[in-house]
């Protein structure tokens, strides 16, 4: 009986081990990306080249989602605000979801799953076909050329698409509100930019996205990069991606949103 | 894809993105009301703000002149000091009211400034004499079945 209960102790240390480790790992491949990056900087074209598939083959999802969580909102916000008598709020409603909460998270966990898992893929299918080794064999370093490109790409369009997210949504709440349902247009917009202020809720909506994309690209790269060179590995390394950013984006809103709008 | 089209779609997309952050900070946002002009801090003494919050407006004649930068309660007078600053292009005279108003029923609530006739206008760090504090409803309730209560007596 004390074996087992030495061997359960002894599972749970390995855990924990491997945990910081790997903890330790990511870290350190963090640095060394940024460490690398000047490489990016030089050859800027490389970064475009990403861009095109990080950024713009994104585009689609995120206006379309944008659009359709704008016009529930402003439904839903409709449907309890004018209990009250007060619906021209739904714009004051629709725009600080939003811009605050709604565009940075819902844009970077779509972002993780679409752009996120495809450069953890490619990079992982490109270490599994040993193109990453034949690279540093001809002393091209793979950090400098194939990682660091896709994360900037990934931190420069992940604030991009959040805001165009943020957009999307004021149009498809201004769409079903206005459009269809007839609040006053003039105390929709009036409502919005009295209530939305630059510093407190866009500056800081902007400032969370930007925290978003360092953490879903440098989560994908790492995967990518960290992945066993099997058709399972990389399969596992994707998985592990969307997962692990998901949690990321949640648990960084959190902490971001607590020191932000605390005492507001 | 060729060199160009790729080049010509980022492009598009990160003018795009640029594109939403502008309307986000001139269309949703009020930054086209940051003037950048410069500010004063008034205060004043409430008994009661209230539902008063900082950066609740300040208004005068409905025209947003400022906002409230803090509330703090004060143990020597045991009054709200409200600490407000306004823009340097709006002067007031020293005798100027400032109430503490609510609008619409349920509104936010805001500071009032009524213009007075005296001839010296606030400074930085002034403090308005004459306040109005905030219309409790419980309050007024209350004052309003007392007063019923008394006029039913006299019958």
């Amino acid at each position: 009986m004390p074996k087992r209960i030495i061997a359960g102790i002894q599972k749970t240390g390995h855990r924990t081990i491997e945990g910081v480790r790997r903890l330790g790992q990511a870290t350190r491949f963090f640095l060394l990306v940024l460490l690398k990056s000047g490489a990016s900087v030089r050859r800027f074209n490389l970064v475009v080249r990403e861009l095109y598939y990080v950024g713009v083959l994104s585009l689609i999802i995120i206006v379309v989602s944008g659009l359709f969580v704008g016009m529930v909102l402003g439904l839903q916000g409709y449907e309890t605000l004018q209990k009250y008598g007060s619906e021209s709020a739904v714009g004051t409603l629709v725009a600080l979801s939003l811009v605050r909460e709604l565009g940075p998270v819902v844009a970077a966990l779509l972002f993780a799953s679409r752009a996120g898992s495809a450069i953890t893929a490619e990079i992982g299918l490109m270490k599994a076909t040993e193109q990453l080794a034949a690279m540093g064999m001809m002393a091209v370093d793979p950090v400098a050329r194939v990682v660091a490109p896709r994360f900037w790409a990934g931190v420069i369009s992940m604030p991009l698409l959040a805001a165009i997210f943020s957009v999307m949504g004021v149009f498809g709440g201004y769409l079903v509100a206005v459009v269809f349902i007839g609040v006053d247009a003039g105390s929709f917009w009036s409502q919005m930019q009295s209530n939305v202020d630059f510093r407190i809720d866009i500056l800081n909506g902007f400032i969370k996205s930007c925290f978003f994309g360092v953490a879903v690209t440098a989560v994908a790269v790492f995967e990518g990069y960290d992945s066993l060179p099997t058709a399972e590995g990389v399969s596992g390394a994707t998985t592990r991606t969307v997962v692990t950013s998901s949690l990321a984006i949640l648990g960084l809103d959190f902490i971001l949103t607590a020191f932000m709008f605390r005492g507001l | 894809m060729q060199r160009a089209t790729l080049d010509l779609w980022v492009g598009l997309f990160v003018l795009a993105g640029i594109g939403a952050l502008m309307i986000l900070s001139l269309k949703v946002g009020n930054l086209d009301t940051y003037n950048g002009s410069d500010t004063y801090v008034i205060k004043g003494n409430f008994e009661n703000i209230g539902g008063l919050k900082v950066r609740a407006p300040v208004r005068s004649s409905g025209v947003l002149v400022g906002r409230v930068t803090s509330i703090e309660f004060s143990t020597k007078t045991y009054n709200a000091i409200v600490t407000m600053s306004i823009e340097q292009r709006y002067q007031f005279p020293k005798d100027t009211f400032a109430s503490i108003l609510t609008s619409g029923l349920l509104g936010e609530q805001y500071i009032g400034l009524d213009a007075g006739g005296d001839e010296m206008m606030l400074k930085e760090g002034d403090t308005i004499m004459k306040t109005n504090s905030a219309l409790v409803l419980e309050e007024m309730i209350g004052r309003f079945l007392f007063d019923k209560a008394s006029e039913d007596n006299a019958f």
